[in-house]
């Protein structure tokens, strides 16, 4: 039986290397994530839970990138006073990124962590990759 | 039971919970105040305010742009408005004066807004990719260029490698080498406002020049408009200039600049309604000569979607975090580690941003040592170390004549001597892409561990530390 680690234990545990999910471009220059399984995560998560937190945050991403009546406001609004509500206001995307960061956390809190894995926000990775950390799982005697 | 490692402290975990730890290792000694990413920044910017400001380090002819609109505006001002309201309206300075601040907030907003600059690709992330190109493994530090081919609503886009930031750009991504980063959807470098225009930029950049051509056809307007008028009350338009001489001053800058400017924001009109940047316009990457039916992938075929989408589409984010703090153990770290270097180490990282050459040439060789010496047989649980080791090393200890040295990921602040051509003007800058300038090697953290403990060994062939 794998042995369950809490986000606590990670910080002691030896990382064992890093998988990065890629950029899917696709459909162009939106941001959406590849959700291609990564063979080195086969012996510790299912590929489904995997695929589901991927789609998940292509998912956020396409709203916060979202062409549509609330933007084009936000984008009309700011052209009017000069560009200088960006300075005053926190623009939708930055909203959803922030929903994205709770989501990220809240993924590694429920599921990644107690698995040995932990998500990086792709914030962080100038929205490049989603790196995920597998961590050494000694009792398991995964190397 | 388990037997966890208390080797490292894992900086991710302490990412989600905040928090620091710093146990296993001894701290630093100087507990220094906690420095903000942006004096790391690898590129070549200036940063003002603490980091809430940002300029290309080539400012070019920012501020003759600037006091070329204060003085015209202000003569026009001066000069001609107390004529002009007395003859014809109050809101001839009015509209002049709306104009005059958008024009400027605009101008600002390009020159200080992050164009949408790319963070450069840590090294753990660089050798991922490393691993998945087939490399040979050759001795030559340079291999062949690198692309990739990927399919965008079923048009081929080759997406490049760049060597500076190790990694593959991402479509419409070009590499500035004035500033040297890569910016997404990049248009060009305009020195006129000391900045790359690119994707977080271009709605500035093109209200700018469009408020700019009406203030200049408005003052040109109203400065002819007040000498008719004037040398209609008085005799003739000798007498004219010569009762107002800074009017002629306006209707010179006015006149070649109009040109200028409307051209420029004709062209960019263009742009925006096809959806283009300027460089592919000018590389002419999606035109019907390049062999095959090739039109631009990102076109919606509409001209009000795409102009939407250009001008009034979401504000994408700044993702080089500017104002982040780096941990307090002075290693050149990108996020949020905290982990500790063993001594030597952090020495080399300790005041990175201070050291002299030789020192950065003795930890270079120093790590070259240690490269060797970490081939294959390194376990992979040794310090892995540090995501912050991991983060600041892949450099390049290139001989002079490599073609350029790529930059640490880490942030930290170089100072390469670059050998570039100088680009003025717009259309020249639009092609100065991607490819890097000559460097000497100056990237001063050389640990020579670095990206390998995750890699094979026989990745080290392409971050040569050496």
């Amino acid at each position: 039986m794998a042995e369950t680690h809490s986000l606590q234990d990670l910080r002691q545990a030896a990382v064992a290397s890093k998988v990065f999910v890629q950029r899917d471009y696709s459909s162009g220059t939106i941001c959406k994530f590849q959700t291609k399984f990564p063979a080195e995560l086969e012996s510790r998560i299912e590929k489904q839970q995997f695929e589901e937190t991927v789609q998940t945050l292509n998912n956020l991403y396409a709203e916060a990138e979202k062409l549509g009546g609330r933007s084009y406001l936000e984008g009309c609004l700011a052209c009017l006073t000069a560009y200088t509500i960006f300075l005053c206001m926190e623009t939708h995307y930055e909203k959803v990124l922030k929903k994205i960061a709770k989501y990220i956390q809240e993924q590694n809190e429920k599921i990644y962590a107690p698995l040995g894995l932990l998500l990086t926000d792709p914030i962080e990775r100038g929205l490049r990759v989603v790196e995920i950390i597998i961590f050494e799982d000694r009792s398991i005697g995964s190397r | 039971m388990k037997n966890c490692e208390y080797q490292q402290i894992d900086p991710r975990a302490l990412r989600t919970s905040n928090t620091r730890t710093s146990t296993t290792f001894k701290l630093p000694k100087n507990s220094q105040r906690l420095r903000r990413k942006w004096e790391v920044f690898p590129g070549k910017n200036r940063f003002y305010c603490d980091g809430r400001i940002m300029l290309a380090r080539q400012c070019g002819v920012l501020p003759l742009t600037i006091g070329l609109i204060f003085i015209t505006t202000g003569l026009f001002f001066t000069f001609d408005c107390p004529f002009l309201v007395h003859h014809l309206t109050v809101f001839i300075p009015v509209i002049g004066g709306v104009l005059f601040v958008f024009v400027i907030f605009t101008l600002l907003q390009t020159s200080f807004t992050d164009p949408g600059i790319l963070p450069r690709a840590l090294p753990d992330e660089a050798a991922d990719i490393e691993r998945q190109i087939d490399n040979s493994g050759s001795s030559t530090y340079r291999p062949p260029p690198r692309t990739k081919e990927i399919l965008i609503n079923d048009q081929v886009v080759k997406l490049k490698y760049c060597f500076s930031c190790k990694m593959f750009r991402p479509p419409r991504t070009s590499h500035c080498s004035l500033c040297d980063n890569c910016v997404e959807r990049f248009d060009h470098h305009c020195p006129w406002v000391g900045n790359c225009v690119g994707k977080r930029n271009y709605r500035f950049f093109y209200a700018f020049i469009v408020s700019l051509s009406f203030l200049t056809s408005f003052i040109f307007g109203c400065v002819i408009t007040h000498l008719t008028l004037r040398s209609q009350d008085e005799n003739g338009i000798i007498q004219a200039i010569q009762d107002s001489p800074a009017s002629v001053v306006e209707l010179v800058i006015c006149f070649f600049s109009i040109w200028s400017i409307l051209g420029l924001s004709g062209f960019h009109t263009y742009l925006v309604a096809a959806n283009l940047t300027t460089n592919e316009d000018i590389k002419g990457s999606w035109s019907s000569k390049r062999g095959e039916e090739s039109g631009n992938p990102y076109t919606y075929n509409n001209i009000f979607t795409n102009c939407c989408v250009v001008l009034c589409g979401p504000m994408p984010p700044s993702l080089i975090d500017r104002r982040g703090f780096l941990p307090p153990d002075d290693a050149p770290q990108t996020v949020t580690s905290d982990t500790e270097l063993p001594p030597f180490m952090s020495k080399n990282d300790a005041n990175m941003c201070t050291q002299g050459t030789k020192e950065l040439l003795e930890s270079m060789a120093h790590s070259t040592v240690i490269q060797s010496t970490c081939v294959p047989g390194t376990p992979k649980t040794a310090p892995v170390t540090q995501e912050s080791l991991l983060r600041t090393v892949s450099i390049t200890v290139s001989p002079p004549n490599r073609p350029h040295s790529t930059g640490c990921s880490g942030r930290q602040a170089r100072r390469p001597i670059d050998v570039s051509c100088s680009q003025k003007g717009n259309k020249r800058a639009a092609l100065h892409t991607h490819k890097p300038m000559l460097h000497v090697p100056s990237p001063p953290y050389s640990h020579g561990r670095s990206p390998l403990t995750l890699s094979d060994a026989p990745d080290m062939g392409f971050i040569p530390l050496n």
